[in-house]
């Protein structure tokens, strides 16, 4: 196999699992498809971040068609959850410039924790 | 939907934003369990969190695409591609029981929070200073 060949297959396995996990989680799926493209393809970070974001545009449109002829996607509650955290995500991305705290992070992990266990619970 | 079901939506919407942006994470992570605690199903909530992080995404990507850190043709190969995997995906949340679809979730919660320690140990490893 080619060297472009590999690389292009290689991308396509990229691309099913994310788009596995997305569905399977309704999440976006760059939590496995930026390590692989970095480890998988040998992209920068930034850029594998940025590309991965650029297809997730893509698999979530194909996410909410798919779940949205099953009947299962909540317009009102997805706008409600997504509008004003277009400017958290502003917010956010301007603070972390300044706070780059390990504190924070860790308890951000915490949280993330305590969210999971709530939902072994719920 | 009462006015303070409204309320508290928007309240985690914006949280859920703040923290995404701030921790460089995904807001559906985020999104999934709050639908989940305003009321939805585990299967209503994925599917309306991938509703939900569209405007966050396309803005991003949008950003970054100035920034010139998008290959758009990758991303597009990437981003049609995993359309056969949403399809599969779909197939399987929707075939589990709600509640060890739930659980699974739950782990992949633990999953993020393990990575997020490590990246952090990571860096400070790097940049001890920076801390």
């Amino acid at each position: 196999m080619s060297e472009g060949r590999a690389q292009a297959a290689k991308l396509a396995g990229i691309a099913v699992v994310a788009g596995l996990f997305s569905a399977l989680f309704g999440v976006g799926g760059g939590i496995v498809a930026v390590p692989l493209l970095i480890l998988a393809l040998g992209l920068p970070e930034r850029v594998a971040t940025a590309t991965s974001l650029g297809a997730i545009v893509i698999t979530a449109l194909a996410g909410v068609l798919v779940y949205g002829l099953r009947g299962e996607v909540n317009v009102g509650y997805a706008a409600l959850v997504g509008l004003p955290a277009v400017a958290g995500a502003l917010v956010g991305s301007s603070l972390q410039q300044r706070v780059r705290g390990r504190t924070l992070a860790y308890a951000f992990a915490a949280l993330l924790v305590a969210v999971g266990v709530w939902l072994l619970g719920a | 939907m009462t006015s303070s079901t409204v309320l508290l939506a928007l309240a985690l919407g914006f949280s859920a934003g703040v923290l995404a942006g701030l921790f460089g994470v995904g807001g559906g992570i985020l999104f999934v369990p709050a639908l989940v605690g305003l009321g939805l199903g585990q299967v209503e909530a994925q599917a309306t969190s991938l509703l939900a992080i569209l405007p966050t995404v396309a803005a991003g990507a949008w950003n970054q695409r100035r920034y010139g850190n998008l290959r758009a043709r990758t991303a597009l190969v990437l981003g049609v591609l995993s359309v056969v995997g949403v399809e599969l995906g779909a197939r399987i949340a929707t075939s589990l029981p709600e509640p060890l679809l739930r659980r699974l979730f739950a782990l992949l919660l633990f999953g993020v929070a393990a990575q997020l320690v490590w990246r952090t140990l990571e860096r400070g490893r790097r940049y001890p200073e920076a801390a």
